[in-house]
């Protein structure tokens, strides 16, 4: 059974390109998550604008990418856009099917969190002379990470996960140099190990997670 | 001919669209499926490990808790991978639809115990005690009051997370389930147009954006009430 | 109402405002000279928050006109940003940014709209705190304050804007008894130094000892004005002798 699931040779062999796997999948992360964030900032401020003309596409356009599957997403940039002259390579294609996808996760996590503080801070400022996107900057949306810190985590979980698709468009991330290698060998101790690299490197972050849930929990009773 | 049109001939060939739509409807059949069977299997697990849980022994507890946290760390792709590539070298070969179907139930298994562990934990312990009082037993009191109090807690962040699940049925594609997305991309490549891609989205947004729509609805139904 | 003498720093004519078919405002006018003290009183729901939150624009009026220091409030070409640094604003809630310091909730519209620089913003901000009783409370969060302290916080953010009137939202209706005398002892103090003040409260005894003037609102309207004297021992109105006498048996 060890022979098979965790070949030590086969290990020793297919480590170095593991590991290069582990690195892109840290600079994927480290790409997308901003992007995801910056676009769910965007949502999230243009969702205090309380027009019906905005609030309705935004809500359709949050909806939208809220019911498709990132990696519908990802292939219809990958291998549909191509078709109309536009080719922007798997990297490209990860990039913006994130910004899209994850955005709209972080813009409704961070629309709850500038829901949950009270309007009487937006109007302490605006009070002061601060204008709306000052208040909106300074006051509410420190507050508001704040107050949605365990969601903004839990979807940064996600979105880390989420990296693993950009094999599917040949990235070379942990999951696909873990299948190069399994194909090379024959053998699955690659994929095995890839699974245990990204166990011990986000386990952390779930028992983290898992405390501050019930943290927030225990504070509600 | 215009713009307009050479991106209607591309994107939503007649067509096209009129030869391989059965095969997109016959992949959207399967993820329903698939999305039923990961969502009956996986909420019914949950639920299991969260009541298992509250008998409160210690081994079993930790045992549970480990591989919630274990379901909760992996990428939903790389336990299909995982299956699907590695159970052959002991001799057993599931196919991509029972691969694809065991890994999204085990990760909305963990998912739910969680989700239904915090709804439990959040009933105040006088329930408890008024119930034991009462005579009730612990299953009685667990089953008849304090489940029934968590499961309302549960339903807004459980039907959120189903959905993000679920739509991970596009995944089995990976592993060759004729699916919708495995469907579409064939089809793409047979004929040379991406037509089939955008029936395939479609497809999608038919399942998926009502229950988008319901989770938003539901969401906000439960937070008045709290 | 017999207008104050001197030219008026805050001139509201004919204000309404409607809430959808709710009629808050009824054509209210409203002058206030400069350092004089008008408070105003009336049941709940009768406008007069509305009227307040209206002389600095937090509540936009339906109709009429709002003056204050000369700058016409509702006309779209005036930096309302900029105006509101004249006016201050002291809430029921205190509403202090649980965030920042109590120094940085001073100083965070010196930096952000007077453009102060940190050092010059910071200086400023610890001679506000100074002058509420506050110097040595500069570094504490909100959350390690009392009521009566985040309330003296919030008015030294007003002030240290150096604003030339200042506007008194009920701002000890959410403090303890023991808490209410601190603040109102800053507010006389206030009072002392010159500054402008529109107060609405349910403070009697501090109306009494520091008012200019009374008015009495009702149902959107102003019923009653007169010095303090004259409306609390002899109202003219029936509305406004059965509301003080209300208030008195409480």
């Amino acid at each position: 059974m060890i022979e098979t699931f965790l070949n030590a040779a086969i290990l020793k062999a297919a480590w170095p390109i593991l590991l290069a796997g582990l690195g892109n999948t840290l600079a994927l992360s480290l790409l997308v998550v901003p992007l995801g964030l910056a676009g769910g900032v965007v949502l999230a401020l243009l969702s205090t604008v309380r027009v019906q003309w905005v609030r309705w596409p935004l809500m359709a356009w949050v909806d939208f990418f809220r019911a498709f599957p990132p990696l519908v997403l990802l292939i219809f940039l990958y291998a549909g856009l191509p078709f109309a002259g536009l080719e922007m390579g798997g990297f490209g294609c990860v990039a913006v099917a994130f910004f899209l996808n994850t955005g709209a996760y972080y813009g409704e996590v961070l629309r709850a969190g500038i829901e949950s503080v009270p309007a009487g801070q937006i109007e302490a400022a605006r009070s002061t002379g601060l204008s709306r996107l000052q208040a909106l900057a300074h006051v509410v949306l420190p507050q508001a990470v704040r107050n949605v810190m365990p969601d903004l985590l839990s979807n940064t979980l996600e979105v880390v996960k989420l990296t693993s698709l950009a094999s599917v468009v040949a990235l070379p991330e942990l999951l696909f140099q873990a299948r190069q290698a399994q194909s090379l060998t024959y053998n699955p101790t690659p994929i095995v190990a890839a699974a245990v690299i990204y166990f011990l490197l986000l386990w952390p972050v779930v028992r983290l997670l898992s405390r501050l849930e019930n943290r927030a929990l225990a504070g509600r009773r | 001919m215009g713009n307009w049109d050479r991106f209607v001939e591309t994107f939503f060939n007649a067509k096209v669209m009129a030869k391989y739509w059965p095969d997109i409807l016959s992949g959207l059949f399967v993820t329903i499926e698939l999305a039923a069977l990961i969502v009956v299997t996986g909420l019914i697990a949950g639920l299991a490990l969260a009541l298992l849980r509250s008998l409160g022994i210690r081994p079993l507890n930790w045992l549970i808790v480990f591989v919630v946290d274990l379901f909760r760390a992996l990428p939903p792709l790389v336990i299909i991978v995982l299956i699907y590539f590695g159970l052959p070298s002991v001799d057993l070969v599931p196919s991509g639809f029972v691969s694809t179907w065991i890994s999204l139930a085990l990760v909305l298994m963990a998912f739910a115990e969680e989700i239904f562990w915090a709804g439990i934990t959040a009933v105040p312990r006088g329930q408890w005690e008024a119930a034991r009082s009462t005579g009730l037993s612990f299953g009685q009191t667990l089953l008849g009051v304090v489940l029934p109090q968590a499961l309302r807690i549960t339903i807004p962040p459980l039907t959120n997370r189903t959905i993000a699940i679920t739509k991970g049925t596009a995944l089995g594609s990976v592993v060759a389930v004729s699916e919708i997305l495995g469907q579409a991309s064939s089809a793409v490549s047979n004929s040379y147009n991406p037509s089939p891609l955008t029936l395939g989205a479609a497809a999608y947004l038919v399942l998926f954006l009502p229950v988008v729509v319901l989770g938003r609805w539901i969401e906000t139904r439960f937070a008045w009430k709290r | 109402m017999t207008p104050p003498a001197a030219t008026p720093i805050v001139r509201a004519t004919a204000i309404h405002k409607h809430f959808g078919a709710l009629h808050v405002l009824k054509g209210v006018d409203l002058e206030v000279a400069e350092r004089e003290l008008v408070f105003v009183i009336g049941p709940s729901g009768s406008g007069k928050s509305t009227l307040l939150r209206c002389l600095n624009r937090l509540e936009e009026p339906s109709s009429g006109s709002v003056v204050v220091d000369g700058i016409d409030l509702l006309d779209p070409r005036t930096d309302i940003n900029h105006a509101r640094q004249r006016i201050g604003m002291v809430f029921q809630s205190f509403n202090l940014y649980p965030h920042m310091t109590a120094l940085g909730n001073v100083t965070l519209a010196l930096r952000k709209v007077a453009g102060r620089g940190r050092a010059e913003a910071d200086a400023i901000g610890q001679a506000a705190l100074a002058r509420v009783g506050l110097a040595d409370r500069a570094g504490h969060m909100p959350a390690q304050l009392s009521g009566g302290q985040q309330q003296r916080v919030a008015i030294a953010r007003a002030i240290a804007l150096e604003p030339r009137v200042m506007l008194f939202d009920e701002p000890t209706s959410a403090l303890d008894p023991e808490l209410v005398g601190s603040v109102l002892q800053v507010m006389r103090e206030l009072r002392e130094s010159g500054m402008t003040m529109v107060v609405v409260s349910h403070e009697m005894g501090f109306a009494r000892a520091a008012a200019d003037r009374v008015l009495f609102m009702d149902e959107g309207m102003i019923v009653e004005a007169g010095p303090p004297a004259q409306i609390f021992a002899a109202p003219a109105q029936e509305r406004t002798r059965a509301f003080i006498s209300q208030i008195k048996h409480h």
